[in-house]
């Protein structure tokens, strides 16, 4: 109950205020300045109509989307078999999850170079669908920890055994119980683990520059070494773009099981769950 | 003998073995796949650590880490990271205080908090950019200060580009991680507590000294063990800010990577395992201090 | 040894009051339990009296002295919360010897004050145990050990049994009442429980919406409660509309049968509806002569709960709740039966408020 206000709290938080918010009001300052003497979007405009952007752009999109992909098939029944049938493996399992935190991705992709390179069993690295397949791979073991966390974080919620248990009581089948009770009240817990992985993927740098892929991380390296004003545009759209997905997931992970997000879905699904 | 023994195991007993089997299927696309891309990497590195180009055993790569350059390097990060996470951890702790025990309204704690959530994600070439366009030559607030002031800091010494430059830029992603980290043991200091106290006849700072601040110790230290451990493995930041002129421990391994510039593969395995060691100490003690104080938050 | 006396304390945050006019004398060594739905202001009133939050009106002495604006370390006051309020980073012994080493006791007599006060709770072995690996009820003794250990002139207790299970709340909340009265400390204790406020008090001031509707005895307060509220409150109640006869001899008539009430309803004139009250004890089963007047009942419910029976039955129209001894060779009435309940005028409490 100590709700009294403090003059030294105020100074240290205008302080972090500024801290947070003057870098941020400095490069969009700066990101306008591209034509000389006068403000202007050019920078954006620079940069959104370029090319090479729109491929490196599209390059990391897919491969997040990807990653995003083979990491909710991977973990979501990977945790809900641990949780339900070998309770004695999870300390396993979360060990290996966790893994990544410590192992930085330098590393991590350093021994998938030489473990995969062109004289190993399996030369994955001399294919250009092989080194796809090692970003992929290396996109899911960096945001392994998070979705491993945000994905049994949700079971935990909503103690899935008892729910399996309740549904198998009344008749339904495994696959039956998966689908229409443990996935439909995990969603917002995969939603929230699928928005990390993309943020953490989509400017990742590490893996796709050692592996020589043209994805957005090496293009904003190189762009922030070519010119002056439009990294910055580009810094502000990421940092928008991080927003965006924060509030995505934030609105994902505070909505109630009922509420929908179109009035006029509601219908329809509630037709189709019949 | 036998025939009793299987006279006690009902039917169901004898099943149970061969379902055991098909219950451990189903953990087998994890553990390929994390056995695959994770472990099986790791370990071919910490293998090769231990080896000679031609495979016999020796302890030389490890040894070969004291040389001056590459001790130089470690040295680097390691002080690198302790001042940013120093940094990170007193100011993050002084703001978690602030916002949580100074009376600070809920939708400025919740806006703070919500901010933090994305700027510690935010790390990576775009906050380089940010703060260059911010502590950059021709940065926003060099200009000001040069402008307005009359203090030119390029001239006085400071560079964004160098050591303090870089620990005010990893601050921007320590501090708000420290604020969303350290919040909860924050929070955890019961009203109660500082109310005893107060009943018994201490005063504010007997509180804080005897009780707040001891209470505190061990998530402020896990805490900043976490922040270290997340500045020694930046590298996307220092590249986009220093291209690779500024040799912390993860750059050196990236330029080796890169074209073998430590002209021994063997030693490079070393590099990482280097690496992975300090990053693993600083996350086991982590975890080791957050259980001792998880333990007294109940 | 303290008396304890608030004067006309009123407490209100922002636009809402919380306590109102609150008027008390305790003596020395008394043992009193605010009791109240919460939100009522029990609490407030004990914070106010710690020192933990300031009065908007009124004032408040120990002792003579007014501490009003005192803060609370100042007041020489001993404090139990509810629960987890020990210190996690200290033992039990650090923990009760805080407030000792606050005041700058010197180490060998805290150590022997430390020791006696251990004993007093029965753990004398457990000095060098930290907090979490005590039960709750452990952990609730050593929080009274460390609120007597300074010698408090006033013991404040916040609901310190809510967290406990329903076993230890009831042998904790005796030895609470055999400490304090074998140190003789004045004591408030805050609690929604009434039975608990009726087993351990001397006085219990029930309080309702900031006020403190009455001050009394447990058994005034039971038996002879002043307003509907507390009647209501304080353990369970069947209440009756009767039609007034005869106000100044107390004659009314329930069902149209004749009632004396020893309790007048003196403002009442004859003709007028008046609502009286019946604890459950007070409804016999059977015909009696000892009772006045008899009124046929039907049984809806029967609830063993072992000495005792409670039975819930439609009488005079409304439904109510009777006791009756459990006597192994008399099975009480099925549900659905007919049965007959005598009842007296004079056990009956006439509800004014």
């Amino acid at each position: 109950m100590n709700r009294k206000f403090r003059p030294g709290a105020v100074i240290i938080v205008t302080l972090a205020c500024l801290y947070f918010l003057v870098p941020l009001y400095a490069t969009f300052q700066f990101s306008l300045q591209m034509r000389r003497g006068e403000l202007s979007f050019d920078a954006y405009r620079s940069v959104l109509s370029s090319d090479v952007f729109l491929r490196a752009f599209t390059y990391s999109v897919v491969a997040s989307i990807a990653a995003i992909i083979v990491g909710v098939l991977l973990i979501a029944p990977t945790a809900y078999w641990v949780r339900l049938r070998l309770p004695k493996l999870r300390p396993l399992v979360e060990f290996l999850s966790f893994l990544p935190l410590i192992i930085p991705a330098v590393v991590l992709v350093f021994g998938q170079i030489r473990l995969f390179g062109s004289s190993s069993i399996l030369p994955l690295t001399t294919t250009e669908i092989g080194t796809n397949t090692l970003v992929v791979a290396g996109y899911v073991v960096i945001s392994l920890p998070y979705m491993y966390r945000a994905i049994d974080n949700g079971m935990a919620a909503i103690d899935i055994s008892t729910l399996t248990e309740a549904a198998e009581s009344l008749g339904a089948s495994r696959l039956r119980t998966i689908a229409t009770v443990i996935l439909p009240n995990l969603r917002s817990a995969i939603v929230s683990g699928a928005f990390l992985t993309f943020s953490i993927s989509l400017g990742e740098f590490v893996i796709a520059s050692l592996l020589n892929r043209p994805a957005f991380g090496p293009y904003l390296v190189q762009l922030g070494e070519d010119r002056a004003y439009e990294p910055a545009a580009l810094a502000i759209l990421s940092f928008a773009l991080t927003w965006v997905l924060m509030g995505v997931m934030q609105a994902f992970a505070l909505r109630k099981p009922n509420q929908r997000w179109l009035r006029r879905r509601t219908s329809a699904a509630g037709k189709s769950s019949t | 003998m036998t025939d009793r023994a299987d006279a006690m195991h009902p039917p169901a007993r004898r099943l149970s073995v061969p379902r055991k089997l098909w219950d451990l299927l189903g953990l087998v696309p994890f553990l390929g796949f994390a056995f695959l891309f994770l472990v099986a990497p790791v370990f071919y590195l910490v293998v090769g650590a231990f080896q000679t180009p031609d495979g016999t055993f020796t302890f030389d790569n490890m040894l070969g880490l004291a040389a001056p350059n590459i001790a130089n390097s470690f040295w680097l990060s390691i002080r690198l990271s302790f001042a940013s996470a120093a940094l990170g951890t007193v100011a993050g702790l002084l703001l978690a205080q602030a916002l949580i025990l100074g009376g600070m309204p809920a939708w400025l704690r919740q806006a703070i908090t919500t901010f933090s959530g994305v700027a510690s994600n935010f790390a990576g070439v775009p906050l380089a950019f940010a703060f260059i366009a911010t502590l950059g030559r021709l940065g926003l607030v060099t200009l000001i200060l040069r402008d307005v002031f009359g203090w030119n800091i390029y001239a006085s010494g400071f560079s964004l580009f160098s050591f303090w430059g870089l620990t005010l830029t990893y601050l921007y992603f320590q501090l708000p991680l420290m604020l969303l980290v350290i919040t909860p043991a924050v929070e955890g200091l019961r009203s109660e507590w500082r109310e005893a106290a107060e009943s018994m006849g201490a005063s504010g700072w007997q509180y804080w000294r005897m009780i707040g601040a001891p209470v505190l110790a061990p998530s402020v230290m896990g805490c900043f063990l976490l922040l270290f451990a997340n500045a020694f493995g930046t590298l996307a930041t220092v590249i986009a800010l220093t291209g690779s002129n500024f040799s912390v421990v993860p750059i050196v391994l990236f330029q080796q990577i890169r074209g073998n510039v430590l002209y021994n593969p063997n030693l490079g395995y070393a590099l990482a395992v280097g690496m992975i060691l300090v990053m693993l100490v600083s996350n086991l003690l982590y975890m080791l201090l957050r259980r001792r104080a998880e333990r007294w938050q109940k | 040894m303290s008396q304890l006396t608030l004067r006309s304390v009123f407490k209100s945050f922002g636009a809402t009051a919380v306590v109102r006019d609150f008027k008390l004398t305790m003596r020395d060594g008394e043992f009193l339990s605010l009791l109240g739905p919460s939100g009522c202001g029990k609490t407030t009133v004990l914070r106010m009296v710690a020192g933990f939050e300031s009065p908007s009106a009124g004032q408040i002495e120990i002792d003579g002295r007014d501490v009003t604006h005192l803060r609370p370390a100042q007041r020489n006051i001993g404090m139990m919360f509810q629960a987890y309020a020990l210190f996690p980073n200290m033992t039990v012994g650090e923990n009760v010897a805080f407030g000792l080493k606050v005041k700058g006791v010197g180490r060998d007599e805290r150590e022997a004050r430390v020791a006696d006060m251990l004993r007093l709770i029965g753990l004398p072995d457990l000095g060098a145990r930290y907090p979490f690996q005590l039960s709750g009820g452990q952990q609730q003794r050593v929080a009274l050990a460390r609120a007597l250990a300074p010698q408090p002139k006033v013991l404040l207790l916040d609901e310190p049994l809510s967290a406990l299970d329903a076993k230890v709340r009831v042998s904790l909340r005796t030895e609470i009442r055999q400490i304090q009265q074998e140190m003789g400390i004045t004591t408030i204790f805050v609690t929604h429980d009434q039975e608990e406020a009726m087993s351990i008090s001397d006085r219990i001031v029930v309080m309702n919406g900031g006020v403190a509707d009455q001050i009394g005895t447990p058994f005034e307060i039971y038996n002879r409660p002043t307003t509907r509220f507390v009647a209501n409150f304080v353990g369970t109640l069947n209440t009756f509309e009767v039609k007034v006869v005869d106000p100044a001899l107390g004659r009314v008539t329930l069902a149209d049968q004749p009632l004396t009430l020893s309790d007048r309803p003196l403002g009442a004139r004859a003709g007028d509806t008046l609502s009286i009250a019946l604890r459950p004890e007070a409804l016999r089963l059977g015909r009696s002569d000892a009772h006045e007047t008899t009124l046929p009942a039907r049984i809806d419910d029967v609830h063993f709960m072992g000495s005792v029976i409670r039975l819930r039955a439609m009488m005079a129209g409304v439904p109510v709740s009777l006791d009756t001894f459990n006597r192994p060779d008399v099975p009480p009435p099925v549900p659905g039966s007919m049965v007959e309940v005598s009842l007296s005028g004079h056990e009956a409490i006439v509800l004014n408020g």
